[in-house]
């Protein structure tokens, strides 16, 4: 699978120095968790991760662009601080309550190391939706 | 970029004139008419943002590597008066606080290194953790982290990474006295756990480098260079935790932003009064990633020391400077005639003092500050010096890199990783990384070229070129 297709839920657009994600899928929620899956796809094609350890978040957010921010860092820093390589991605929504959930493994030998994420930015950030599908995205730093 | 709409000061100097009524401060573009021509508009657009910010002083300018970031252009500067309302912004300061290159000078030549060089590399790799996923050995409780946010490289000192004579040719003596660790998130600092005396991924390298042409032998005699010589060079942060205070403030601060009433021309310009608690909090949770940085780099300078002496038992290696890329700092500078302490944003760009500062070392003192403009892992890096003229053409700032000429993905759709490494193995180039991906990203022709870099830098008045380093070893994230 090319990259830059990702079976269609997500694509790369360009940016200068770090890299843009996008989702696209029927709902606000299904398009960011396909973004998280373009970001983490960066640092290890998900085919090869086993979906063995879960993470949850859940955090408040009223703007749905910064819910998108926010859900991509939580993601990285939690992911970073089991160790975990994720390529598994789901997210619901309450209101303004957002709950997400990851499922992955811990880096091993085995896996294929990409080029680390450390954030996600409010650089190119939109989520809409136009002609039926959402589109989440935003330039993540590299 | 389009150049129409830029006026040209002289060759390596150019301004964007003002639009009748439009309310800004002046915008400044150094570098050469191609290398203007090679960036993105979104260059100019960023840079113009800034010059709206509340309190800027000068112009908001970018170096002649600059290229499109986020908020601030990467190669931007601004500074900003904290008496006049100014801002401190982190958005101008960047996720990877403190990124920044110690470079090592050795008593050893290429001769010495040309038997070894194989086995140096493979060594290098084993002992420095490097690349996406990889934690280092040094495991710490909260207590002793935080003592690394608040005593930096002096930290490392203490803690048994090297030597005392290091910290003399760190910026600020490897220590950012106003640090405050109870700003910096629980989250961040969980994040850092396993990450100290990590390399990281993306741009960040450890090279092994021989100095291959002496431009400047006055400079040179003072940094101790000459022809031949093995110098090793580091390129890396603050880690996870810099990355989680970006995080952090990079949303906390957009949101203050509105509360305060701040007019951003961008939200991702996500900024503070710098007299305000917002803006303190982030200088002080910014500050102790400095020091996470500094205390980093210092681990990794001791961990390659110990891996030469393991082959070139005796070898010397001190360190010829330390300086950051990704900061906001006060510092003190003459504006029309006056001296003001600013808060001077360098978001990809390197401080570059001239002769005679007080901040340099006495061994330096009279040359100026040394600055690193690292270069891609095929072509080369330089050494420069920084210049009298540069602080008034750039609060003393200068270019930090070559600065990419296209993006990641259309590195990864035009070069292959292992092709890439095999073809720079057999110019005499040894690659060592667990990421054919990141290689591939990293592919020398995804660069700008830095001898054109170096060459505006200097046209500019900004540093002057010392030394060009070619590299032998390197080791990629």
């Amino acid at each position: 699978m090319h990259p830059d297709l990702g079976a269609a839920r997500w694509r790369y657009f360009e940016h200068d120095a770090d890299v843009g994600v996008e989702g696209v899928a029927a709902t606000a929620e299904e398009a960011m968790a396909n973004a998280a899956a373009a970001t983490f796809a960066i640092m290890c094609p998900p085919e090869r991760i086993a979906p063995d350890a879960t993470l949850t978040v859940e955090f408040r957010e009223d703007d749905l662009e910064l819910a998108l921010v926010t859900w991509i860092n939580l993601l990285l820093a939690h992911a970073r601080e089991r160790g975990l390589a994720l390529g598994h991605f789901v997210l619901r929504r309450d209101g303004d309550l957002w709950r997400g959930e990851a499922s992955g493994e811990p880096w091993r030998e085995g896996l294929e190391r990409g080029t680390e994420v450390k954030g996600a930015t409010l650089t190119s950030l939109d989520v809409s939706c136009r002609d039926g599908h959402w589109r989440a995205r935003c330039v993540v730093d590299v | 970029m389009n150049l129409d709409r830029l006026q040209r000061i002289d060759p390596w100097t150019w301004t964007l004139p003002k639009a009748p009524g439009e309310e800004r401060g002046e915008v400044r573009l150094y570098g050469s008419e191609p290398l203007l021509a090679s960036m993105d508009d979104k260059v100019l657009e960023q840079i113009a943002n800034v010059a709206k910010l509340p309190g800027l002083v000068g112009p908001a300018m970018t170096m002649p590597d600059a290229h499109w970031g986020y908020g601030f252009p990467i190669g931007g500067v601004a500074a900003f008066d904290p008496d006049a309302g100014g801002i401190v912004s982190a958005g101008g300061v960047g996720f990877d606080i403190s990124c920044g290159i110690r470079c090592l000078r050795t008593d050893l030549t290429a001769a010495d290194l040309a038997p070894a060089a194989s086995a140096l590399a493979d060594s290098l790799f084993a002992t420095i953790p490097a690349g996406v996923g990889e934690e280092g050995d040094i495991k710490l409780s909260p207590q002793a982290l935080d003592a690394v946010l608040r005593g930096g490289a002096q930290w490392a000192v203490k803690a048994g990474y090297g030597h005392d004579a290091d910290l003399e040719y760190i910026e600020e003596h490897g220590r950012i006295a106003d640090a405050r660790p109870e700003y910096v998130s629980e989250l961040a600092k969980k994040r850092q756990r396993g990450e100290m005396g990590t390399l990281g991924s993306g741009n960040h390298y450890l090279e092994v480098q021989v100095v291959d042409a002496i431009h400047d032998a006055e400079a040179a005699r003072a940094f101790g260079l000459f022809e031949g010589q093995v110098v090793v060079s580091i390129h890396c942060g603050s880690r996870g935790l810099g990355h989680q205070i970006g995080t952090d403030f990079l949303l906390s601060l957009a949101k203050a932003a509105n509360r305060l009433g701040l007019a951003l021309p961008d939200r991702e310009l996500a900024c503070a009064p710098i007299r305000s608690a917002e803006g303190q909090e982030y200088i002080g949770a910014m500050h102790a990633a400095m020091n996470c940085a500094l205390a980093n780099r210092q681990i990794l300078a001791q961990l390659t020391r110990e891996v030469f002496r393991s082959l070139f038992p005796g070898a010397g290696l001190e360190t010829l400077a330390d300086v950051s890329h990704n900061t906001c700092k006060a510092e003190e500078h003459v504006v029309d005639g006056r001296r003001r302490t600013l808060y001077v944003h360098r978001k990809g760009a390197t401080r570059a003092f001239g002769p005679d500062h007080p901040a340099l070392p006495p061994r330096y003192r009279a040359v100026g500050q040394p600055v690193i403009i690292g270069g891609s892992m095929g072509t080369g890096s330089w050494v420069l010096v920084g210049t009298r003229e540069g602080e008034a053409r750039g609060f003393s700032s200068a270019s930090h890199g070559a600065g990419r000429a296209m993006s990641r993905n259309q590195a990864l759709k035009q070069w292959r990783g292992r092709e890439l490494v095999d073809e720079l193995a057999r110019r005499g180039i040894l690659i060592r990384t667990k990421s054919m991906r990141g290689a591939a990203e990293e592919a020398p022709g995804a660069y700008k070229d830095v001898d054109l870099v170096a060459e505006a830098t200097e046209r500019a008045g900004l540093a002057r070129r010392v030394a060009f380093l070619r590299p032998k070893v390197c080791v990629k994230g």
